[in-house]
């Protein structure tokens, strides 16, 4: 236990105690607490006492730096905890082979993985937040340092261990894996991509509904070369969408999606402008 | 009555979480921040203005005309300085008895909304209306008989189903104005039409686009419409049970009526159709905004950036609700783009 993770977890007993008080003040008192100290050097800049449990998770033996050219966007406050629109963003920095999400407050912490390869390590999506937690990106480049960025969303929570909306309907099963997707060129050329994909991706964390999510989407060219990659794990929403650029215009503006989910389910479909 | 377990938990998770981290740490730090917080909890609780003690809501009846009467509530979103006292409600007195337009944000606010309409006239609640399953405008049930809840069937199916959930959600937006609150389902299916009510003559009509069902009562002996939530006056319009489409139709509807006075969810009442075009103004840009973004391929966080045009300027709380209202919205839009772009693909 170093001392530094000290300052949220104090603020916090003091958050809820007043709540606990129940005194009206609290709404003015926690805002006002909840603002982290400025910190120097490389102390977590979201200040969560979960820095260090995902440090030795993800990057032990890694060299990690927190980086502000890595950015995390989305909403202050989640809307929807079942599908908080994030889009995490690498591309200022050159030469990112590797892009992971992870939710430091999530019962399952890691959200995806992105090999952008010939696309910009840049990646809309949606996730479910069980609570307020930083969302954070982690870029790794070739010679194997981790750049991490991210951004506290604050949500009233539940996202991930609620039923899917698809586990309750017997549609999806018909179209389980239905890619709808469209590309739009891109000003200065390359191609934008959004997908859909019609999947219920259960966290397993509702009771009785076991893990069921996509787990692997390849888009590669008309010639079968991988263009790109993305792991989507059991915090990406419902029917994920995915929006990301690929540098090049794709030849006969046309892209082939392929992949499966954790039960072998195969995805495969083409997408045009 | 105790708070339903849900909203304690609402309440109580988050911070809990968070502080098993801090378990090894609290016992050193106990003593000292215990002090601190009875200082801080003192130097808020003078800093306070005087109503947020007593939870006492102020509420004002204001007469727009003989018989018809309006609470207005601050053009601002839930909080723990406000209560909930956001929405507006109204009553019509009759020569017979009373009718009420939704209820308010909690059972204080039905308390005391009955205790402002008791420093009006002595008459018996006859009609106590819902005009949509939102719960700024029915969590004040619990002070109002319980045979005189009535609402359209939509709205009594949809309190049924989510108004527990809006409930423990009221509870962590605003705090202990909440207490003792809880869901009173009304049983009385309304239906449209025009008939004497309490001695008065009043007009239900059902219509919808805020939500499932949005129930507007019309005052005919007076010319005062009561729209509920489907008009705003400068306020921005909420959207997170909307549609849009149904409810552009139904301002053309209420644009129709031969009103004198208009009675909005939120905002200020008006006397002209100022608010009405304003609301249709708005959610005319929202769907044009939202349906563009999904056509041109843009990300939802994308859309967040969208300028909002300088006439919505004045709207309170325009950035805020146009982010909601792209969360509420955009999936659907691109659902729908999306899935004509695979169609064709696959001709």
């Amino acid at each position: 236990m170093t001392p530094l993770p000290l300052a949220r977890p104090a603020l916090a007993w003091i958050a809820a105690a007043l709540t606990v008080l129940a005194a009206p003040a609290a709404a003015f008192a926690a805002p006002a607490l909840a603002t982290p100290p400025a910190r120097a050097g490389q102390a977590d800049p979201l200040d969560s006492p979960r820095w260090d449990d995902m440090r030795k998770a993800f990057f032990e033996g890694a060299t990690v730096v927190f980086d502000e050219r890595i950015k995390v966007s989305g909403p202050a406050v989640a809307e929807d905890s079942l599908n908080v629109p994030v889009t995490v963003d690498a591309s200022a920095v050159p030469g990112v082979e590797e892009l992971i999400v992870f939710a430091d407050f999530n019962p399952i912490i890691k959200a995806l993985r992105f090999e952008p390869g010939a696309a910009q390590a840049r990646l809309g999506f949606r996730i479910k937040l069980q609570q307020s937690s930083p969302i954070r990106a982690a870029a790794r480049t070739a010679d194997g340092v981790w750049r991490v960025g991210g951004a506290w969303i604050t949500a009233t929570g539940g996202g991930c261990t609620l039923p899917s909306v698809g586990s309750g309907s017997p549609e999806w099963q018909e179209r389980l894996n239905e890619v709808n997707g469209k590309l739009w060129p891109r000003l200065g050329g390359g191609e934008r991509l959004r997908m859909r994909i019609i999947h219920p991706m259960d966290t397993g964390l509702a009771a009785g509904i076991p893990a069921f999510h996509i787990e692997d989407i390849v888009i590669s060219d008309a010639e079968g070369r991988t263009l790109s990659r993305i792991q989507p794990l059991e915090p990406v929403s419902e029917n994920p969408s995915f929006t990301l650029d690929l540098y090049a215009t794709a030849p006969n503006a046309r892209l082939h999606v392929t992949g499966r989910d954790n039960n072998g389910n195969r995805i495969d479909a083409w997408v045009s402008r | 009555m105790s708070r339903p377990a849900s909203a304690a938990l609402a309440l109580a998770w988050r911070p809990c979480a968070r502080m098993l981290h801090a378990a090894p740490l609290r016992s050193a730090l106990q003593t000292l921040l215990a002090g601190l917080l009875v200082a801080l909890c003192a130097l808020l609780a003078t800093a306070r203005p005087a109503h947020a003690e007593d939870f006492d809501y102020r509420l004002q009846a204001r007469a727009l005309a003989p018989g018809a009467w309006v609470i207005v509530g601050l053009k601002e979103d839930f909080s723990f300085a406000n209560g909930g006292n956001i929405v507006n409600t109204g009553f019509i007195v009759g020569s017979e008895g009373v009718i009420v337009i939704d209820t308010g944000s909690s059972k204080r606010y039905g308390e005391q909304m009955l205790a402002a309409i008791r420093r009006v006239t002595p008459l018996p609640i006859v009609l106590t209306v819902n005009t949509h399953h939102h719960p700024d405008h029915f969590l004040g049930n619990q002070a109002f008989p319980r045979a005189s809840l009535a609402a359209l069937p939509e709205t009594i199916a949809a309190i049924r189903s989510e108004g527990e959930g809006f409930n423990a959600n009221m509870y962590r937006l605003n705090g202990n104005w909440m207490r003792d609150t809880e869901v009173v389902v009304p049983e009385r299916a309304l239906a449209a039409g025009r008939q004497r009510i309490g001695g008065r003559d009043v007009e239900l009509r059902a219509l919808g686009g805020h939500t499932v069902a949005d129930l507007v009562v019309i005052d005919h002996d007076s010319g005062t419409v009561y729209a509920a939530d489907l008009l705003f006056n400068g306020r921005t319009p909420t959207t997170p049970h909307a549609d849009l489409a149904r409810w552009l139709a139904a301002l053309d509807t209420l644009e129709g009526l031969p009103a004198r006075r208009w009675v909005p969810g939120h905002g200020e009442p008006a006397t002209d159709l100022a608010a009405l075009r304003q609301t249709r103004d708005y959610l005319g840009w929202l769907a044009q905004a939202i349906r563009a973004g999904a056509e041109s391929g843009q990300d939802m966080t994308e859309l967040f950036h969208t300028p909002i045009p300088q006439r919505f300027a004045g709207l309170a709380l325009v950035n805020e609700e146009f982010r909601r209202s792209v969360v509420h919205l955009f999936p659907a839009a691109e659902q729908s783009v999306l899935e004509a772009a695979r169609t064709k693909a696959s001709r």
